[in-house]
């Protein structure tokens, strides 16, 4: 906590300094949620819900970029679950890059992956599970990242100093467990809890069609395990998460052919209980201009696999992915990703549908549906079983 | 001795019918088309890097405009083709999108996007010359860097464009994947720029009118036009380029051009 204050303070100081000439951007967003079917659990809200998010950026940069200020806070406002209000820092960094080093201090975000259905190698940023159940919303962490480029790849050191605990909804909240997540009682397996600084080691390369990335994570897990602590007929009503230690090596690869992208992300986690592998790969392949017009369609298929099988505690440890891209490159950039999630040992099946376009030259609407079907009572979804949703949301870009 | 008079003479004619007709020091029209390539690629290398502002324009055939605001920067490639990066700062939602390209002299474009709500580099495929850029009625292979190895060419004749006497040249892509199966280009005689380019589809047909205009010098060499407009006469579309701030000799690197890059430049 200390060290993530000090990381805070000097770059708020940094900031407030410099706050000149600056470059302000961002957004502002209306969502709405409306469920299919009346919830599941006593306590949660039964109407349709709103929630308000706030995301403004700041960036300065001076000689040519070479040093540069970000400050991106998130606000979010939800009318039902006040566990799914937050505030939070996303970006609050400087960066500095000398010819081939490149520095970074603060709160930041990164990306590592290749694949579409699963982020399995993302290791580094918690996700903001409150805010969506696809997990793609990720909470800044503190870091400090330095990256050497060579013709040898890109090697990335990270320190992290201080944890970041996953968001859940609470108990108001729909898309949750019969139990709900009490993050008052959160412990930890290190005794830094969450004070301690995790490290990490990345290379990324790029050789012809290929690029590659392998990656060593060493500290606290990101995936809490969830411990019930109180129970009413046989059925959690209370759990606490718990974070372990683990080391985890992993790979990420793809191959660009042609209209074929071959996708593969996979990695190994050692814990002080369990040792086990999980991947996730498949492809992309894009039709150009489909039927004479210049929609483009692109077909996604993706494997899960855990090697702990259906007892992994994980949404998808068997599962197949298919889906379909479209992009209209129309002026609006309209595009919609679809997508069916089959669960290979019970066949519980889910299916994600995502659209967006512009309005305007400031507006973006986007919809997203989620519809769970014929779950089986032991799929990891099946608690959400009532909890289908179309969402609509308007965002105001500035 | 006879024999050796007449084929002397047979000689001459026939280099003065190829000097005084269209197939100028005995070319062919293929080899006419390629040379006239050639030396517009000549008098354009060696600028080194350029970067400036871009302004896109996009009308619908009600008349109806969108615009996009982006920023780009290119390095010449020795020995292999160009490398760009572009930088989209408006519409605001797609804002800090980048995009990296690595052109190829042969075989396909190496091509990266940043999408940066995710803080996501994503290679993409190079396959989708044909497809619009940003929604614009300009194409993938209409804004990557023209090499001459990218195509075949014919001159085809000498015409005057705006009074200004120009050499019409077609050019065949040879990549199977182009939306084009023919292009027709006037090239300027004085300067080896190009003034206007008409395209055709797969199937022949016209499809789209490039013209070129505001053309300004640099470095006493280096001609760069200030506004394209892209007009498709299939769907009656338009698109126009304004290019502002052309600034060349920054003195970029392979590494301003790398993917670190993509993610770091605004």
């Amino acid at each position: 906590m200390k060290v993530r204050f000090l990381l805070l303070s000097v770059a708020a100081l940094v900031g407030s300094n410099l706050a000149h000439g600056m470059e302000v951007s961002g957004h502002l967003t209306l969502e709405g949620r409306a469920f299919e079917d009346g919830p599941a659990y006593a306590g949660q809200d039964n109407r349709a819900t709103g929630a308000v998010i706030f995301e403004p950026e700041l960036y300065q940069s001076w000689g040519n970029g070479d040093l540069a200020f970000e400050f991106t806070p998130y606000f979010r406002e939800d009318s039902a679950d006040p566990e799914r209000d937050l505030f939070d820092v996303r970006e609050l960094s400087l960066l500095w890059i000398s010819g081939n080093w490149e520095t970074k201090i603060g709160y930041s975000k990164v990306f590592w992956g290749v694949a579409e259905s699963q982020h399995l190698v993302d290791t580094i940023n918690q996700t903001d599970l409150a805010a969506n159940p696809d997990g793609e919303d990720k909470l800044g962490q503190p870091m400090v990242q330095i990256v050497y480029v060579s013709d040898f790849g890109d090697f990335s050191f990270f320190a992290l100093p201080g944890f970041r605990e996953r968001t859940f909804p609470g108990r108001q909240g729909r898309l949750r467990a019969s139990s709900h997540v009490d993050t008052s009682r959160t412990r930890y397996e290190s005794l830094g809890e969450d004070e301690r600084v995790d490290f990490a080691l990345r290379w990324k390369h790029y050789i012809g069609d290929f690029d590659l990335g392998l990656h060593y994570f060493s500290g606290t897990n990101r995936d809490p395990i969830l411990i019930p602590i109180e129970r009413i007929g046989g059925l959690p009503r209370r759990v606490i998460p718990y974070y372990e230690l683990m080391d985890q090596v992993g790979l990420d690869v793809q191959m660009t052919k042609g209209a074929w992208l071959w996708k593969l992300e996979a990695i190994a986690r050692e814990t002080s209980r369990d040792r086990y592998s999980a991947m996730v790969g498949g492809f992309e392949y894009t039709l150009y201009g489909i039927m004479d017009s210049v929609v483009d369609l692109g077909l996604l298929a993706e494997v899960h696999l855990d090697s702990r099988g259906e007892a992994a505690p994980v949404v998808f440890n068997r599962d197949l992915f298919l889906g379909g891209r479209f992009a209209w490159n129309d002026e609006a950039d309209t595009s919609m990703v679809a997508g069916l999630f089959i669960d290979g040992n019970n066949g519980s099946s889910m299916v994600r549908l995502e659209f967006e376009r512009r309005i305007g030259d400031s507006y973006k609407l986007e919809i997203e549906l989620q519809k769970l079907a014929s779950l089986d009572e032991a799929d990891v979804l099946y608690p959400l079983r009532e909890d289908s949703y179309l969402q609509v949301s308007l965002s105001r870009y500035f | 001795m006879n024999t050796y008079i007449r084929k002397n003479v047979l000689l001459k004619i026939t280099a003065f019918l190829a000097l005084s007709s269209g197939s100028l020091y005995g070319l062919t029209a293929e080899e006419r088309g390629l040379q006239i390539a050639e030396e517009m690629d000549r008098r354009d290398s060696g600028f080194g890097d350029t970067s400036a502002e871009l302004l896109m324009e996009l009308r619908n055939k009600q008349g109806e405009t969108s615009s996009r605001e982006m920023s780009m920067r290119t390095l010449e490639g020795i020995g292999e083709g160009d490398k760009s990066l572009i930088v989209f700062d408006e519409p605001r939602d797609v804002k800090g999108t980048a995009f990296l390209s690595y052109t190829k002299k042969v075989g396909p474009d190496d091509q990266w996007l940043f999408l940066p709500a995710l803080e996501r580099v994503k290679r993409i495929s190079s396959s989708n010359k044909s497809g619009p850029f940003v929604g614009s009625e300009f194409a993938y292979e209409d804004l990557s860097s023209q090499e001459v190895e990218k195509y075949t060419y014919r001159y085809l004749r000498d015409e005057d464009l705006d009074g200004e006497p120009c050499f019409v040249v077609e050019r065949y892509p040879v990549d199977p994947k182009s939306g084009y199966t023919r292009q027709i280009v006037w090239v300027d005689q004085s300067e080896y720029i190009s003034r206007k380019m008409v395209f055709y589809d797969r199937k022949d047909s016209l499809l789209k009118t490039l013209t070129f205009s505001k053309y300004r010098q640099y470095d006493g060499r280096y001609w760069r036009s200030h506004q394209m407009t892209m007009v498709n006469h299939q769907t009656g579309k338009a698109t126009t380029l304004e290019w502002k701030d052309y600034q060349f000799g920054n003195g970029y690197s392979e590494r301003d051009f790398d993917r670190r890059s993509l993610q770091t430049t605004r």
